[in-house]
């Protein structure tokens, strides 16, 4: 019996290394190609852990002030879809689940299954009469697409966990409906809060199909300013590896560090934007 | 639709019949924003399909004619049917590879929550990251798949590079990258499913196989399909890893629908074409979803069927 168990554990862990190595080993390489110079990384066969280290290509990528322009341009369009996306979405998601409107929530749905593109086509129209181009305005509002639908899905879940009885105390006791929510509800709704905010946080920044038809020179967000790189670059594959890690490494942090939330957030209906 | 998709459930649990009116002050900024950026778009676009609309020249009234364009129009055509190919390869792989590793992860094993959150790290990570590194791997001198071909004995492959492998090689990336939603919503559907019957069935002599086909598996079933529903809706949309590996070449090889709507709109500036093309494509990821809702139906009577 302890025979068979012991083959069982070398099964699971057999299994758990066949399933994981394929994300293990890809970012593996991501980083190994990003730390390579290029005879390295044009070597055959490949050269897995270089004898020299390329730092130079994060200081190079870091170093141009264009990046530091596009990491700001990503950090503003992010952060102010994902702040109003919360001013708006919370109280909204409130809203609907105390009123049991969950007949609303089909225009998420809709939003949910239409391709981001279409949204492109309309708005790209209304942002060049309003003369808005060129300036991050048009991604803000277009990131909504992706931010606000996350935080009323994810915020309606978890009102309709909440309970009810503290809310209707502090009503009895002349609390108004705003303060209820203001000083009963949001307290309380806070994990549910944490969960539409970093899942809001990490789709807005992966956002692509916005930025190429909306963003100019200067107003690029780090994964288009990182697509733009492979058609100039296309040869040298170090610093390139290196743009892309930078661009994705705040989302890999997050994932490790916040994985229960995104985990959670994800199951709960799966809503992603874009 | 289903109410699976719910976080919670469309029923109110008893006690909550107590509904104050007026919590409109509530949703009524939300509302304003989706009307703005989400309604507003939609009934425009559909406006706009019914015009010639190019940008630069003024707009005419056309009826229905671009629709009535898209079946002459043999780049469309193709598309469509690379978007199907892509889709149903994208939603078998990751659901037969993302069932395994629930199955997997369903087990206890020392540091599960670590290794969860390094599998899952492929659906989060930055995709156009994602595609630059898949790109220099599918690279057929100097990429690093085909020198791990090389090991096993398999020549060389052109990948992305050649109209032949370029679908599949998408597929490739797409199933590496979504894998791990399919594994979250079915461990989701492993983990409420009671000890009792793989008690019994273990009492009975059952092997781990037996018990996944005729016990996991069935109790699953509503949570694949979900898993199913949600992969066909992003595969269909899917454009970030295509755009970014192959612009859908080479030549118009792994052209999808929605590839080829971001040509019409933003390379040739036929927008009203294009909002054509935006419609047709929503309707068919609802169409589609109809087809998986009506396979589910058939597949639930035929068990009652076979059970009776």
């Amino acid at each position: 019996m302890s025979l068979r168990q012991a083959f069982g554990k070398i099964g699971l862990w057999f299994s758990v290394v066949v399933i994981v190595s394929p994300a293990i080993l890809f970012f593996l390489w991501m980083l190994s190609l990003s730390v390579k110079f290029e005879v390295d990384n044009a070597a055959y066969p490949p050269v897995f852990i270089p004898e020299h280290f390329a730092w130079k290509n994060y200081t190079d990528v870091l170093a141009s002030n264009r990046f530091l322009t596009y990491f700001v341009n990503s950090l503003v369009v992010t952060g102010t879809a994902t702040l109003l996306a919360m001013l708006v979405g919370a109280p909204a998601g409130y809203g609907i689940a105390r009123m049991a409107a969950r007949k609303s929530a089909i225009v998420i749905l809709i939003a949910r299954i239409t391709p981001g593109l279409s949204y492109l086509i309309p708005l790209f129209l209304l942002f060049q009469w309003l003369g808005l181009l060129g300036t991050l305005v048009p991604q803000i509002i277009i990131h909504l697409v992706v931010t606000v639908p996350i935080v009323i899905w994810i915020m309606i879940g978890y009102f309709e966990t909440t309970p009810l009885e503290l809310e209707e105390a502090a009503l009895i006791d002349g609390a108004t409906r705003w303060q209820v929510f203001r000083h009963v509800a949001l307290p309380i709704a806070k994990p549910g809060l944490a969960v539409a905010f970093i899942l809001a946080v990490i789709f807005s920044w992966n956002n692509f199909v916005f930025g190429i038809v909306l963003a100019g020179r200067e107003t690029r967000t780090l994964p288009v300013a990182v697509y733009n790189m492979i058609s100039f670059d296309q040869l040298s594959w170090g610093p390139l590896a290196a743009a892309a890690l930078i661009v994705t490494f705040p989302v890999l942090l997050l994932t490790v560090f916040a994985q229960r939330q995104i985990v959670a957030g994800l199951t709960a209906g799966a809503v992603k934007g874009g | 639709m289903s109410t699976h998709l719910d976080p919670v459930g469309a029923d109110a649990p008893p006690g909550r019949e107590w509904r104050p009116p007026s919590y409109w002050p509530f949703v009524i900024p939300a509302l304003v924003v989706v009307l703005a950026v989400i309604v507003f778009p939609w009934v425009f676009t559909i406006w706009m399909s019914l015009n010639e609309w190019k940008v630069g020249s003024p707009t005419t009234f056309v009826g229905l004619a671009n629709y009535l364009r898209l079946p002459q129009d043999p780049r469309f055509v193709e598309a469509v049917g690379h978007t199907l190919v892509y889709t149903a390869l994208s939603v078998l792989l990751p659901l037969v590879f993302g069932t395994f590793a629930a199955v997997v992860f369903n087990a206890n094993f020392a540091g599960r929550g670590l290794i969860r959150g390094i599998f899952i790290m492929p659906m989060m990570a930055t995709p156009v990251a994602i595609a630059l590194v898949w790109t220099m791997m599918f690279h057929p001198q100097l990429g690093v798949l085909n020198y791990l071909l090389s090991l096993v004995g398999i020549p060389p492959q052109l990948w992305v590079f050649h109209p032949g492998t370029v679908i599949p090689s998408l597929v490739l990336v797409e199933t590496w990258q979504w894998t791990p939603l399919v594994m979250l919503i079915v461990l989701g559907g492993i983990a409420a499913i009671p000890t009792e019957p793989y008690e019994s069935a273990q009492i009975d002599g059952a092997n781990q196989w037996q018990m996944f086909r005729y016990i996991t598996l069935p109790l699953v079933m509503p949570f694949l399909f979900i898993a199913a529903m949600i992969r066909m809706i992003d595969a269909v949309k899917s454009f970030d890893i295509i755009f970014a590996i192959t612009q859908g070449g080479p030549g118009s090889a792994s052209e999808t629908i929605n590839l080829y709507l971001y040509s019409v709109a933003f390379s040739y500036y036929d927008l009203g074409y294009g909002s054509a093309i935006a419609v047709i494509l929503f309707l068919l990821v609802v169409a589609l979803a109809a087809l998986l809702l009506y396979l589910r139906q058939r597949a639930t009577w035929t068990e009652i069927g076979a059970g009776a």
